[in-house]
């Protein structure tokens, strides 16, 4: 057995969810400077100059990327040889969140769903922790604005419907987007599993690095058809009209039931942040 | 050919007539910040034949939440939020004389009927270049519903604010325009 304790995780994970909002990937950038090189539209290309300036002045004046800095989504993937001391577990995760949406003057987004009041500490988190194997604590620290979360869709198609239906419901999903959650988008999808598994699968395939093909060669090319037909739509950075809704397309698939074909859209908009951590 | 203006609130109908869909406009000088929730209080004062905290006439709006500001700073990020969650609002502070909106999103067929019949126009800022747009905020204090946190009433003073004309007096609509140049389906 390896101890953590959970002084290190609220350190880990305050400082992750401060960097996630100040800093994007470098995997981002890369795809903002493509777009800055390739997007026909001279509108367009002026909304990349703005992401890069937008990056450069976060991370260089500390002020967030955006001000929505989000709902806080948290993976965990911790080793079955790890043992937590010192407290528990996912208040540790509450903690590093509640401290560093204070510390690093985030805004504070959650609130009870009927009253609107909000908790004042941006908790709680929404949690997703597996037991791996291995002697290690792995984080992905992932604020996730509203506007984009808004336009996410959950459709459990008929088997029928097979590729060309799934093919449909994204480009439906992108096309209802519009200007609305911030494009250029990244596109999540979630195949099969269940109701809310295909949900999960379509934001975890987020975290894949951009720009980097599906390691499954079945989806790679999958992919990179719904990436051809959304950007068909000529929504555009900002929709102002475009060749570049979106930055990339992700597919996680898994089986399902024999009556079922569910499939999960999740825009993400191009503030796509997130942080690994390994402890 | 889109044109390069610069406008300073207050505004008159001369000032937005003359823009068109797809202008680009450095927005500077005063302008009022609200979201939902203040929208909603500002109807509520209304219908209680209250006075309202801000004189609309000739004014911009912006939709922005900002993120708490750092010791010696003026604001935190300051991009702006869907402008599609304040439509059933904004007929009536058009009505009162409001001439113009910075959000980002879509607006209503009501807003745009709107804003053709009130001669106003909706301008867009860069949703999620929350750093950048800061850069442009000189000052900001909150004027009503401070207990609303990031949604109360901020008056902000802005310089050179970056937007471009989605919604024009005239009915038309950048985004619909974006995709008739640029879709390949139907
Ligand atoms: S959709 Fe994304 S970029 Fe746009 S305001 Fe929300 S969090 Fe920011």
């Amino acid at each position: 057995m390896r101890d953590i304790h959970v002084q290190d995780i609220i350190a880990a994970v305050k400082q992750a969810a401060i960097t996630a909002n100040y800093v994007i990937g470098p995997d981002l950038l890369a795809a903002f400077r493509r777009g800055l090189a390739e997007e026909e539209s001279p509108t367009g290309r002026e909304i990349f100059r703005q992401l890069i300036e937008n990056a450069q002045v976060a991370d260089r004046e500390c002020v967030p990327l955006c001000q929505d800095c989000g709902l806080m989504v948290i993976f965990a993937e911790v080793g079955q040889e790890v043992r937590i001391v010192g407290g528990e577990f996912q208040a540790a995760l509450q903690e590093g969140v509640r401290q560093g949406y204070q510390e690093g003057y985030l805004r504070k987004s959650v609130c009870h769903p009927l009253t609107r009041k909000n908790t004042g500490d941006n908790t709680p988190a929404v949690i997703h922790t597996e037991i791996v194997p291995g002697d290690r604590l792995k984080l992905w620290v992932v604020p996730k604005g509203g506007g984009s979360e808004n336009m996410s869709r959950l459709f459990m198609l008929k088997p029928a419907q097979g590729w060309e239906g799934i093919k449909e419901a994204v480009v439906a999903t992108v096309r209802e987007a519009g200007p609305n959650a911030c494009p250029p988008y990244i596109v999540g999808v979630g195949i099969g599993g269940n109701f809310e598994r295909a949900a999960l699968l379509a934001k975890k395939s987020l975290l894949r690095e951009l720009g980097s093909p599906n390691p499954d060669p079945e989806l790679a090319p999958l992919e990179e058809e719904l990436l051809a037909a959304v950007n068909d739509l000529g929504i555009g950075p900002q929709g102002l009209g475009g060749r570049l809704t979106a930055l990339g397309v992700h597919i996680l698939m898994q089986p399902c039931h024999i009556a079922s074909l569910p499939v999960a859209v999740n825009i993400q908009c191009h503030s796509s942040r997130h942080r690994e951590v390994e402890l | 050919m889109p044109k390069d203006v610069r406008l300073t609130p207050p505004l008159t109908t001369a000032d937005v007539l003359p823009l068109e869909i797809g202008d680009r406009v450095l927005v500077s000088g005063v302008i009022y910040t609200a979201r939902d929730a203040a929208h909603r209080r500002l109807l509520e004062l209304l219908a209680a034949g209250q006075p309202l905290p801000v004189d609309f006439q000739g004014q911009v709006l912006y939709y922005v939440g900002p993120s708490p500001a750092r010791p010696g700073r003026v604001i935190g990020a300051a991009g702006p939020t869907t402008a599609t969650r304040m439509d059933v609002y904004t007929p009536t502070l058009l009505r009162l004389g409001l001439k113009a909106m910075i959000g980002k999103g879509r607006r209503s067929p009501e807003v745009i009927a709107a804003l053709k019949e009130y001669q106003a126009v909706y301008l867009g800022a860069t949703g999620g270049a929350g750093a950048l747009i800061s850069q442009c905020i000189r000052e900001a204090e909150v004027v009503a519903f401070e207990d609303l946190g990031p949604e109360a009433i901020h008056r902000l003073v802005v310089e050179d604010l970056p937007t471009i004309v989605i919604n024009d007096c005239a009915g038309r609509d950048l985004y619909d325009e974006g995709l008739r140049r640029y879709a390949r389906t139907a």
